[in-house]
């Protein structure tokens, strides 16, 4: 049972991870629900080097989007602390910037006045500031789509006009909740790469929130594993796949033995939630 | 005409297409004497009418009177209507103690209260244009507080993710979400004002369209009132061509 798991700090300690880019300490959050009072994030604690790819991995209902709403400052009420270089984050900060898994484009502006938003917020000068949104046009593979609207767009380009946006708010950590969640398979490996040039362009500090095994390991260098409500870190397991990665490293044996180890921690808690799911509904377990 | 500009054009076809059809149907059943001719005119005397109407009622002016009466309604309800939606989106407790009653004053008959408007603003123009604004304002009002509220989550939440101003906010993000939503409820307060307009000039006996409507009629000349009803509907179309160039100007996306 997960009530029984034990709580990780991090066993993992990275280079470096002694002044991390990402400190989550502690963080507890309940809720008020009919049935009682529900746990949803219980002592979670981990950090995050800077340009190190962290993916937080667990089944439906572990607390995972509570998690990037808490880290993200969306989301208050909550025990624990989320610092950035130390410093404690109260609401949203400048340092993270976040990739949503819903479509979160505006429909009403073009990629490159999409990219410019956080921009245009800032204050820079226009001439300025389209000439640094289409280099995140660019860094994304969108050239050449800067004066189509959304709508024109297909569901990965959106996502990744999304990605360039937060980008080009220049975040020392990009925060991404299940950011191709919404996308077919072929789409998810494609994007995956692109994220994976990005970050070893940019050396990005990412934190992946997601519940796709794949897409965990083809990116991270280590995966917490959450267990099912309430939501604790179960495992930490560094990936070491030799990097740059691409989406060919998916047919590889190391691979595929990164991608059984964390099912194997994983699918205790993915039948839990889906025996508590079968209950809520009336189901017979 | 290439295939393409055909298949541009096949809608406005059709459409034409069946207004004429349904036109030449009613002209046939009158003929025919299943519709009686001294309730519906024929619409070839309709059609004979407009030289008229234009020529000896002086249409063009009362096109613009009913026009000018229109267009202060929206221009009122563009800044009342939406100014009050939004103030009721943004103050949770107004909004609480007011919304049934707006909801409550969009079904009322507001047009009954003309005279109480005559009182205050006296014959003119002005009870006229006050009257077309109250019967529009609740449909505007409800339907801005709808699509702010209407607006997607994390649409919202990207914009706090970038620590946006509260005005910020509302200017960059909020607005622009629900500007599809409030021009359709412009669009709604418009008809809803434009009936009263036409409706209190007809009952007043001042004005444009409305007035020229009830001359017609207690001339019993069927005819030419079916011919200024035109002039009506043409106020109509050229108010939901204007609102809808504006949108398209403000959201080219849309």
């Amino acid at each position: 049972m997960s009530s029984a798991a034990p709580r990780i700090a991090d066993p993992a300690p990275r280079p470096g991870i002694a002044d991390p880019a990402l400190a989550v300490e502690d963080i507890v959050k309940r809720f008020e629900t009919p049935d009682g009072i529900m746990t949803a994030v219980d002592h979670i604690s981990f950090n995050v080097a800077p340009g190190e790819f962290l993916a937080v991995i667990g089944p439906s209902g572990c607390g995972k989007s509570t998690l990037f709403n808490i880290i993200g400052g969306l989301m208050d009420g909550y025990d624990g602390r989320v610092a950035v270089s130390g410093e404690t984050v109260k609401g949203p900060h400048a340092a993270i910037g976040m990739v949503f898994q819903e479509e979160s484009t505006f429909p009403w502006r073009t990629v490159i006045e999409n990219v410019a938003f956080p921009l245009e917020i800032t204050g820079i000068a226009k001439a300025e500031r389209i000439a640094r949104a289409r280099h995140f046009v660019d860094l994304v593979g969108l050239s050449g789509f800067e004066r189509r609207y959304p709508a024109e767009l297909s569901g990965g380009m959106r996502q990744r006009v999304a990605i360039a946006r937060t980008l080009a708010s220049e975040p020392k950590i990009l925060l991404m909740d299940e950011p191709f969640g919404a996308l077919d398979e072929q789409t998810r490996l494609l994007l995956g790469d692109k994220v994976l040039q990005i970050q070893d362009q940019l050396k990005q500090t990412c934190l992946l929130i997601t519940h796709n095994i794949t897409e965990a390991v083809q990116l991270a260098d280590r995966v917490l594993v959450m267990t099912y409500r309430p939501g604790r870190v179960k495992r930490i397991v560094p990936i070491e796949l030799a990097r740059p990665r691409s989406s060919e490293i998916v047919s590889s044996d190391a691979f595929g033995h990164y991608v059984a180890q964390i099912w194997g921690d994983l699918r205790e808690e993915a039948s839990r939630g889906m025996q508590d799911d079968e209950k809520h509904r009336g189901g017979k377990p | 005409m290439t295939a393409r500009t055909f298949d541009r054009l096949l809608p406005s076809i059709l459409g034409l297409g069946t207004l004429v059809v349904l036109v030449l149907l009613v002209e046939l059943l009158i003929r025919v004497n299943l519709v009686n001719r001294f309730i519906v005119p024929m619409p070839s005397q309709i059609a004979g009418a407009f030289e008229r109407v234009i020529v000896e009622e002086d249409i063009p002016h009362r096109f613009l009177v009913t026009m000018r009466e229109a267009l202060w309604a929206t221009a009122l309800l563009a800044v009342f209507g939406i100014g009050i939606g939004v103030l009721l989106y943004r103050v949770q407790l107004l909004r609480d103690a007011t919304e049934t009653w707006v909801a409550a004053m969009a079904s009322a008959p507001t047009v009954l209260m003309y005279p109480l408007f005559l009182v205050i603003f006296g014959r003119s123009e002005k009870t006229i244009i006050m009257m077309g604004f109250v019967a529009g304002l609740p449909a505007v009002i409800l339907k801005t507080i709808e699509g702010l509220a209407g607006t997607r989550r994390v649409l919202i939440n990207v914009g706090r993710s970038l620590k946006l101003t509260e005005m910020q906010l509302f200017g960059k993000i909020l607005f622009p979400a629900a500007l599809p939503t409030i021009f359709v409820c412009l669009s709604l307060g418009m008809i809803f004002a434009l009936i009263v307009i036409v409706g209190v000039e007809f009952l007043i006996n001042v004005g444009g369209l409305g007035q020229l409507i009830n001359d017609l009629a207690e001339r019993y000349d069927l005819p030419g009132t079916y011919a200024a009803i035109c002039f009506v509907i043409l106020v109509s179309v050229v108010f939901f061509f204007l609102t809808d160039r504006v949108e398209k100007w403000l959201r080219p996306a849309a």
